[in-house]
């Protein structure tokens, strides 16, 4: 069985992903960059929470402000928790990436446009409730 | 790193570099490193299992309305505990980091302790979540009770359950490391076990928001 | 105790079913005790049931969907048979049991018969294509296998221990749920088709990660064949698709066992989410089979015609084109369903669009039979049968995709003429001229040729009367899946469709008779060379079959179609002559993890089946520890040293060297 370290990143080799940037690094430097992550994320969830309750501001916009909120949270998880970058090692990664939140927005968007579009369709009295 | 995954003939452990020219920079054509394609190969599952939510949040998102003349998520949502579960489970994402990166040193102070961590706040949003689960059963808010109540439960169930299987996965890891040390295979999987997880906290970002936030919102 | 399972359950008051049913039981136990007295047990355990060799985990999944395929056809040739007698009359099939016939016929043909088909030649092919030894992920692979046999177990359990499903392939609800479907029926259905569904994905896991990270040196993305390039296009729809299958079936399941209301009449449930979701993952699903066998024609047709591919760029495009478009046409499969003309007219126009690819396919592959020296053995005769047929069954989807004529011609025979044109012109022939192509390769003697000229006739001939006809009932009015008829004018169509099933029938009395044939003759039929068929990708540099380290020396690829241009220079005697440096090879080692994994799914479905809670538990409880038991290991690879490499791949060269030697002296 090969106890071989295998980390060591080679010339022009990709990055696999959720790994740690570089061997090299050393320990307080990792635990650094999760301190920001989870810096960031506290605060950005925190000012979901805050909204979502608030009447600061203005009702109608909350929904998408706590979409943006929740994608720029799952953006910080991605670069600090999941160390996704945009170098040529992590191109497969992002790839990869981008072809799931193509079909999850397929599925989503789709699934939503379709099916309300079925319920105005439908005339009224269609489905008994309860 | 082993000569299947390496290819082996040309007397080199490491993947042979095609001869000569600058392009095989970008191209690197040779067999990737096993971390590597482990590592990529659990990544294309997560996002396999990130379809599969969308699926859940695709129906919970038409079934919401639907609460057949009983309580919907106004009714029901309590935001503290809902405050209570994000934090645990962000945390945990990041003492998972540090378990990763002591894993990655040998350190056993970091790793232990980090996934010690983890565990508890994983178990602490677990008992949050299956008390919040009984208490709306035990009001008649169940599943069964309407439509966008099945849909409920069985999209932030689905998140538990990927939760609890996570643990179980977590203990595994803590065993194997205990009992064989930090061999180049059972790391591979510490790296699988903090893709999931760090994911699972993706996914309660979305649920916490779309579900609970918007939910309680209406 | 046993939940629900009593002796009710075994249909002794049905003699169909029952005859059937022992007929196998009889032949099952026939060929089990056959193997045991042979003493094959421990070479079958040692060499294919624990096996976690691509070559050798594709094999098994070909021979299943060989096996479900006579399986698939018996029903097929019952509800034919059937629609030729029911004119005005009952038929001898009552509709509780037609209904059955024709969801497992559709169930096991798309997830028993064209998928395992498919993934067995991806497996066996695509690491021989890379240049590599193995997938991603071997052991995974071998557990991929065993799930989806554990399906096709329990499909075919329901013959014999309660019923099938009666809602179609695909379970619609609420017909589906438990209030009017009661019975365990759907059940069966629900767990061998979510079971087999997780060893899928999980091939698409392994087959993505390997197209993607492990080729041989120098192998870049554009020169991989065509046919890899289809494989990961596939399993890359596999990954994307197949979660939703997960998901949607979940939530039925959930409905019939906890009493959710996904998708029930009452407390809000909408049926209509069912469709659009189980048609987002079904409409990738059938793109899923067909990109395959477009992989496979590109290879027969560029072999045969003895030239590179034409436009191997535009065909990277067309199939990655098509994977994407692939996944937003899914509203075309219920047009009628209630959607207003602008989400209508979206959908059909893009279903009108995923034809332009296609389209660009076709028009590569006779490109490159143009200027050609083309030869016909049946492989190629399979590409021709397929380029006429996928073409007319193709104009047809284009007709279909134009909403109006949709609301016309939806659910109606026309509709099932449609998808069995295409089903059959494009993934079946496919998969058979595959077969037939790689056949020596795997098991290292061809295939005999006159019973596969005849096999692939009576198949192209049987087809069209089989399903000609149908068109013509379906713009005649008659709906799909009708018990019995009073309409005289459909009789004599139906007349024909049902003798075209008989000469079908005929074209697998053929196949079967080649593959016996072949095995008897199989010295004659011999590949020596390891190249039959003067191929052009990487798998014809080896011997066939192929050590089980593929290459002892991984190849280093200059170019597409490498092994086209080192196999002319061996010819004229300029390739290298130095002997490689051979060195140790590590393989991995076997293991019972897939097959004990699919021991403990067939009894945890059946006890989720039959509502026997203990068994469930039990089998949860040792799949959780098989996975444990495997991750303990300390052993995973063995080793092949360098000395054995050495003779082993001395002896392939010695023996194509003597073949073409010999081939040389004698033209």
């Amino acid at each position: 069985m090969s106890s071989t370290d295998d980390y060591q990143p080679l010339h022009g080799a990709d990055h696999a992903p959720g790994d740690e940037p570089a061997r090299g690094r050393e320990i307080a430097e990792g635990v650094l960059g999760y301190l920001i992550g989870l810096g960031l994320a506290i605060l950005l969830t925190a000012v979901s929470f805050f909204i979502a309750g608030t009447f600061l501001v203005w009702r109608p916009s909350v929904p998408v402000a706590l979409v943006v909120l929740a994608i720029a949270q799952i953006g910080v998880h991605l670069v600090f928790f999941l160390h996704i970058t945009t170098g040529p090692d992590n191109v497969n990664n992002v790839l990869a990436l981008a072809f799931g939140v193509l079909i999850v927005m397929l599925v989503i968007v789709g699934s939503l446009w379709i099916m309300s579009n079925l319920s105005q369709n439908m005339t009224p009295m269609h489905m008994p409730m309860g | 790193m082993t000569a299947f995954q390496a290819g082996a003939g040309y007397g080199d452990d490491r993947p042979e570099q095609a001869r000569g020219s600058a392009a095989i920079v970008l191209d690197h054509t040779d067999p990737a490193s096993k971390r590597i394609i482990v590592g990529y190969g659990f990544w294309i599952f997560l996002l396999s299992d990130i379809i599969m939510f969308s699926a859940f949040f695709a129906t919970y998102a038409v079934l919401s309305g639907e609460t057949a003349g009983g309580p919907s998520g106004k009714d029901l949502f309590d935001l503290h505990n809902v405050a209570i579960e994000t934090a645990c489970l962000l945390l945990s994402s990041f003492t998972c980091g540090l378990a990763a990166i002591g894993a990655r040193a040998h350190n056993g102070l970091m790793y232990y302790g980090g996934m010690a961590a983890t565990c508890v706040l994983g178990l602490g949003f677990l008992a949050i979540e299956i008390h919040e689960f009984v208490g709306m059963i035990d009001q008649g808010a169940g599943p069964t009770r309407s439509a966008f109540l099945s849909a409920f439960f069985t999209l932030v169930g689905c998140h538990g359950v990927h939760v609890t299987l996570g643990i179980l996965w977590l203990l595994t890891m803590v065993a194997q490391v205990f009992a064989k040390g930090y061999r180049a295979d059972i790391l591979r999987r510490v790296l699988c076990f903090a893709l999931f997880w760090h994911t699972l906290d993706i996914i309660w970002v979305a649920i916490f928001t779309v579900v609970y936030l918007l939910g309680a919102g209406q | 105790m046993l939940g629900k399972l009593t002796w009710g359950a075994v249909p002794f008051d049905q003699p169909i079913p029952l005859f059937a049913g022992a007929f196998v039981i009889v032949v099952v136990i026939c060929v089990l005790a056959f193997i045991t007295i042979k003493g094959w047990v421990p070479y079958l355990w040692r060499e294919w049931i624990t096996s976690v060799d691509h070559k050798r985990i594709g094999v098994m999944y070909v021979t299943l969907a060989a096996v479900m395929l006579l399986r698939g056809f018996i029903d097929a040739a019952m509800m034919r048979s059937q629609q030729a007698l029911a004119f005005q009359s009952q038929g001898y099939l009552p509709p509780e049991h037609y209904n059955q016939i024709f969801s497992a016929h559709g169930t096991i043909m798309i997830f028993f018969v064209a998928m395992p088909f498919v993934i067995g030649l991806m497996n066996i092919v695509v690491p021989l294509q890379l240049g590599i030894r193995d997938v991603a992920f071997p052991t995974l692979n071998s557990i991929s296998f065993w799930l989806t046999a554990t399906g096709a177990l329990l499909v075919n359990i329901s013959l014999v221990v309660g019923e099938f499903s009666r809602t179609g392939w695909l379970p619609f609800p609420p017909l589906s749920e438990l209030t009017y479907s009661p019975g365990v029926g759907v059940d069966y259905y629900l767990w061998g088709v979510q079971i087999s569904g997780v060893g899928t994905l999980l091939t698409g896991v392994n087959f993505v990660t390997t197209i993607l990270k492990i080729h041989a040196p120098g192998m870049t993305y554009m020169r991989m064949p065509i046919f890899t390039w289809t494989a990961l296009a596939t399993n890359l729809l596999i990954v994307a698709a197949f979660p939703v299958l997960t998901a949607t079936l979940a939530m039925l399941t959930l409905d019939r066992y906890l009493g959710f209301h996904f998708f029930t009449n009452e407390a809000g449930g909408n049926m209509m989410m069912f469709m659009n979701l189980i048609w987002m993952w079904g409409h990738p699903e059938v793109y899923i089979l067909v990109l395959p066998a477009f992989g496979v024609f590109s290879e027969v047709v560029s072999t045969f015609s003895r030239k590179p591919l034409f436009g191997y760029r535009s065909m990277v495009m067309a199939t990655m084109a098509i994977c994407v478009i692939s996944y937003t046409v899914w509203l075309h499969h219920f047009f009628t369903m209630g959607a207003g003309p602008d989400v209508n007219a979206v959908f059909g126009v893009a279903s009108m669009i995923i034809a332009v690819p296609t389209g660009v396919k076709i028009f590569n592959w006779m490109f490159t039979m143009y200027g050609g020296r083309v030869v016909y053995p049946s492989p190629m005769l399979w590409s021709i049968g397929f380029m006429v047929t996928f073409v007319i069954g193709g104009l047809t989807g284009v007709l279909v995709a134009v909403v109006p004529a949709d609301f016309m011609l939806h659910n109606s025979l026309f509709q099932v003429a449609h998808f069995h044109n295409v089903i059959i012109g494009g993934v079946l022939f496919g998969m058979f001229a595959g077969y037939t192509f790689w056949f020596p390769k795997a098991f290292g003697f061809r295939l005999h040729e006159g019973w596969g000229k005849a096999a692939f006739w009576c198949w192209f001939i049987g087809f069209y009367l089989a399903f000609m006809p149908l068109y013509v009932v379906g713009l005649m009015g008659m709906t799909r899946r009708m018990q019995h008829y009073d309409v005289p004018e459909w009789h004599p169509w139906l007349l024909v469709a049902g003798f075209g099933a008989v000469v079908v029938l005929a074209g697998i009395l053929c196949q079967v008779a080649q593959l016996v044939v072949s095995i008897r003759h199989r010295e004659e039929l011999r590949d020596l060379t390891g190249d039959p068929w003067m191929g052009r990708s990487l798998e014809w540099s080896t011997s066939s079959p192929p050590p089980a380290f593929n290459f002892a020396v991984l190849p280093h690829v200059e170019g597409r179609d490498d092994y086209w241009r080192t196999a002319r220079l061996a010819e004229r005697g300029l390739g290298p002559r130095v002997e490689p440096t051979y060195k140790a090879i590590e393989m991995p080692r076997n293991s019972a993890t897939g097959f004990v994994c699919a021991f403990f799914a067939t009894f945890g479905g059946f006890g989720m089946i039959w509502h026997i809670w203990w068994l469930v538990i039990v089998a949860l409880v040792g799949a959780f520890a098989t996975f444990v038991v495997f991750a303990w290991r300390d052993r995973t690879e063995y080793e092949i040293p360098a000395e054995e490499v050495a003779r082993i791949d001395r002896a392939n060269r010695r023996a194509r060297g003597e073949a073409l030697a010999t081939a040389e002296a004698l033209s």
